[in-house]
């Protein structure tokens, strides 16, 4: 256990300063000391991307992240993606398809997929079920999931 | 969003939630308030003083008022004693009780499962959301109604017959000025209005009045599609679930497993985590768990500290590969056969021709998308407890107990968990923090790590199913018989109101009481003879086992209908007839029978006898199959289409088509969306899912050791046909589309090699080798 350490973080585009181990995951510094709950614990273990958020644009893992790691960088969640009054073209669509049961792994699909299509919207049928692999969703929404992700590339391709 | 609470956010008064004074405190997403310390003060004593009392009646299941407020500005809440996971039971809810109560949908807003608000109806519980829990609330809207016309009968001075209600206003029919709306009849106040309860309290708890509920002609919400409440905030991130829950005072407990199933606790190294500060280790026999201030640090501590288990080496679970063979020899503690018609035995020996087949199912995790997660405050008063249990009523009965307190001392709020199937690991989480709890002397938020989560959680029960059939000359299916060989299906059961049903009871020594049952096919199909029936046997372990069993979605569904559908088919092929023919010929009703008609039309499915083999290209062959199932009066038929890479093994179902009648559909659209799920989650259990053990430990414990399905599983198209007969009451759908998926998929996969597969999970590794063997 390394020695706590003062940090300051950039998180949806706003400055805070925590006092925590730098090897603790990411996720535990976002959801305790910045308070942040969107990105949630599912494995602990990059398995299941419940706990996805962005690192200067990249879908990453926040349960095996350091936070010590991400000093300096822009980290964006869930909640920074967008809000009903503006939402990411993913989440738009993700309400539209009704998508989420339990709902408690869609954080980590929606941001997956928003960090996909950004960069590339024209992706084929079978470039977004290879880009979402490695995804959990235990209630099985996957059908729905596909139809919104083809949504929101359609919307935003256009 | 942080969310630091505490037990008085829940204090406004329910009379301020009742003026509209717009203290609807929406704590949590959506949980209610109850009456404070103070207005309890004043009131206490005070009577409840006829209709529009201003002091509110007890909470208890003969007063509308445990179910239904109209606050002054109109909105109607209703409480609700069971809740939604995720497929819009509370919509489906509020439709029916603005339906009944003649109000707009979008004013009616049904809370759920909060033991302070509302009255003990089972929580979510074998599908039963809509068929018993939307029947009561069904006629208790129906009464607010009746009572409130009356009302303004009175006041307006003309019979209740000439009486209408349009959005909550109550007028003569034809004289639109002479009104008033039922916010001026209650003003706030309560009904004060009895009702005829059952006495009963759970899944069976019916309550009613002198109304009649409306005629399903004149409905104009229900049976319609209405959208989902709970999924923006899911989808924005600013639903809060039970692990966001955060209380002031709160520490971290993390519970620590044994190693080595059924060993006992010796002691533990408290040096082996002193670079952990301020962590504080709680030991009661053979319960031991880590406290500390700070989450990650309970974390480590769990991890690092050096616990002593004694008495491992038994090897209670034998080898893996033994399983079954298991199962097979096993002493039976119990059994029943459930259905039995004509000799079966005699049918079986006279027959020209005689079908035997041995079908096996693995234990399966709930491996819900997170560990569970509770929070207690065992000092507070009452007692709070945040859990994510499908049945928090029963939840806090059981906290209550484990605390040795009566069972009405703790409020149980239901709040929004990492999924919920059946009995996950949700109650022993509430278990765990109540005992760390009154310990520590502080609220306790306990949660799990993935291991404990897939490891430690209930399973569903392992099985072998014996299936033996007989045709006589002409080729007539005469005789039929199923039986299960298996583990108990509630060997914890699926409340959590006894602490023996968790694990920190039973690491505590209660007493145990398993229910020793299983269950057999629904008796649907018309064979002249026939025996359908279940043998249990003990469990490996009979506490603290990572393979303790109880209830997994559509409990005993999939296993059954793996094998008994594959039967069937087996059956039709040996009748020389296409499987859709045979199920058209053979089960009982027309409301049976117009399933299959309508899967097959909207599948197009071609009639063949036996399997077609080899349809498809070179590496992939492509096949069809159909199975059927009913549950507890729904019915369901699938068709899946399949194509398996005969190189990889791998099965992909391209297609389902479902069709589905569960009597008058409230909600087409939340129902079909409900059915995509079902479908997918159990095309996940039969392709991939299977709980692997050692001599004495589960080792399937992450997603990489307990794989699902995943993007690329998914099939390209859900074919949902919906059947709506809104002369029946409605049933439950919860779970009946999970049923037939495995047998549609087995017998679609017979159909494209033919080869049948009889022990599941099909996964690629096992389809290569059935595919080799031939
Ligand atoms: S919680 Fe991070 S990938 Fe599962
Ligand atoms: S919606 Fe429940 S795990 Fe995906």
């Amino acid at each position: 256990m390394a020695k706590p350490q003062r940090m300051r973080l950039n998180v949806n585009g706003g400055h805070f300063t925590v006092t925590v181990d730098p090897d603790m995951p990411l996720l535990y510094a976002l959801r305790n000391d910045i308070g942040l709950n969107n990105p949630h614990f599912g494995c602990g273990l990059a398995q299941c991307g419940a706990c996805t958020v962005h690192v200067n644009g990249k879908a990453i893992r926040s349960c095996v992240t350091p936070v010590g790691s991400v000093r300096g960088k822009k980290v964006v969640t869930l909640t920074g993606l967008g809000t009903p009054e503006k939402p990411h073209p993913v989440q738009t669509a993700f309400v539209e398809e009704q998508v989420p049961q339990c709902g408690y792994c869609i954080n980590g699909w929606i941001m997956t997929a928003a960090e996909m299509l950004n960069k590339n919207p024209k992706l084929s049928d079978k470039q977004i079920r290879a880009g979402l692999k490695g995804l959990k969703c235990r209630c099985g929404t996957h059908f729905a999931i596909l139809k919104a992700v083809k949504r929101a590339a359609k919307a935003m391709a256009s | 969003m942080t969310n630091m609470i505490s037990p008085k956010d829940f204090e406004v008064s329910r009379r301020d939630l009742l003026k509209g004074a717009g203290a609807l405190v929406v704590v949590m997403g959506a949980q209610p308030v109850v009456g404070s310390k103070k207005a309890a003060a004043k009131t206490r004593g005070a009577k409840a003083m006829g209709f529009g009392s201003k002091v509110k009646p007890k909470l208890i299941p003969d007063q509308l008022d445990s179910f239904i407020a109209i606050r002054a500005d109109g909105k109607v809440t209703a409480f609700f004693g069971k809740m939604d996971m995720g497929q819009g039971l509370d919509v489906a809810i509020s439709q029916i009780i603005a339906e009944e109560l003649d109000v707009a949908f979008e004013k009616v807003t049904t809370l759920m499962s909060d033991t302070g608000t509302s009255v003990n109806q089972g929580g979510a519980s074998g599908s039963f959301g809509v068929k018993w829990g939307g029947r009561t609330m069904r006629v208790i809207a129906a009464e607010a109604r009746r009572v409130l016309v009356e009302e303004a009968a009175k006041r307006l001075g003309v019979k209740a017959a000439r009486l209408e209600v349009n959005d909550g206003v109550v007028s003569v029919k034809g004289d639109m000025s002479k009104k008033v709306s039922y916010a001026d009849i209650l003003q706030g106040n309560y009904f004060n209005h009895k009702l005829t309860w059952n006495k009963k309290l759970g899944n069976r708890l019916y309550s009613h009045g002198k109304a009649k509920p409306k005629a399903v002609k004149d409905y104009r919400i229900v049976g319609k599609p209405f959208p989902r409440i709970d999924v923006a905030g899911k989808v924005f991130g600013t639903t809060d679930f039970v692990t966001d829950i955060k209380v002031p005072g709160m520490v971290h407990g993390r519970v620590i497993h044994p190693t080595r199933a059924g060993s006992k606790l010796k002691g533990y190294d408290a040096s082996s985590i002193k670079h952990i500060k301020g962590v504080r280790v709680v030991q009661k026999k053979d319960f031991i768990a880590v406290v500390a201030d700070n989450e990650w640090d309970a974390v480590q501590a769990a991890r690092d500290l050096k616990v002593h288990w004694t008495g491992g080496g038994k090897k209670p679970f034998g080898r893996q590969e033994d399983l079954y063979d298991h199962i097979r020899n096993a002493p039976v503690i119990k059994q029943k056969n459930r259905f039995k018609g004509g000799d079966v035995d005699k049918a079986l020996a006279g027959a020209a021709k005689v079908l035997a087949a041995e079908f096996e199912f693995p234990f399966q995790s709930h491996a819900s998308m997170g560990p569970a997660c509770a929070v207690v405050d065992a000092g507070a008063n009452p007692v709070m407890l945040w859990t994510g249990s499908q049945k928090s009523h029963y939840t806090s009965y059981g906290v209550a107990k484990m605390l040795k307190m009566p069972k009405g001392s703790v409020r149980g709020i239901w709040v929004p968990g990492p999924g919920s199937y059946g009995r996950n690991d949700a109650g022993d989480a509430a278990m765990q923090a109540a005992l760390l709890s009154k310990e520590v002397g502080k609220p306790v938020r306990v949660q799990g790590m993935r291991h404990e989560g897939t490891g430690w959680d209930p399973k569903a029960p392992a099985s072998v199913h014996f299936c033996r059939g007989g045709l006589d000359a002409q080729g007539n299916v005469i005789a039929y018989e199923f039986i299960s060989k298996a583990f108990d299906r509630q060997n914890v059961r699926s409340n959590e109101s006894q602490p023996r049903d968790n694990l920190a009871g039973q690491a505590l020594g209660a007493k145990l009481k398993p229910r020793k049952f299983f269950s057999e096919p629904e008796n649907i199909y018309n064979i002249p003879d026939y025996r359908l029936g279940w043998k249990v046997i003990p469990p490996f372990l009979d506490r603290n086992s990572p393979l303790r069993t109880s209830h997994l979605r559509d409990p005993i569904g999939p296993q059954i209908q793996f094998a008994s559908e594959q039967f069937h088919d087996e059956l039709a092929e040996a009748a020389g007839m296409d499987p859709v023919a045979y199920r058209l010929k053979y089960l009982r009703t027309k409301r049976d029978r117009a399933l299959i008609t309508a899967v097959a039309e909207k599948a197009g499915w071609k009639p063949r006898v036996g399997p077609r083999k080899g349809q498809g290209g070179k590496n992939t062959v492509s096949g069809r199959g159909i199975a059927y199932a009913r549950r507890s009066g729904s019915k369901v038929a699938v068709i899946a289409e399949v194509e398996v890479d005969t190189r990889s093994g791998q099965i992909w179902v391209r297609k389902f088509t479902v069709s589905h009648e569960c009597g008058l559909i409230i909600n087409p659209d939340g129902l079909t969306l409900t059915i995509q799920g079902n479908v997918v989650m159990a095309l996940s259990r039969v392709i991939y899912e299977e709980v692997m053990f050692g001599p004495d430990e589960v080792t399937s414990i992450d997603w990489d050791t307990y794989p699902i399905a995943e993007s690329p599983d998914t099939p390209e198209a859900v074919d949902v046909v919906l059947i709506n007969r809104p002369d029946k009451p409605s049933m439950g759908a919860g779970e009946p589309s999970t049923r037939p998926v495995s047998g549609a998929i087995a017998n679609a996969f017979y159909d494209a090699t033919g080869v049948r597969m009889r022990t599941a999970p099909m996964t690629p590794a096992r389809v290569k080798a059935a595919l080799a063997k031939g």
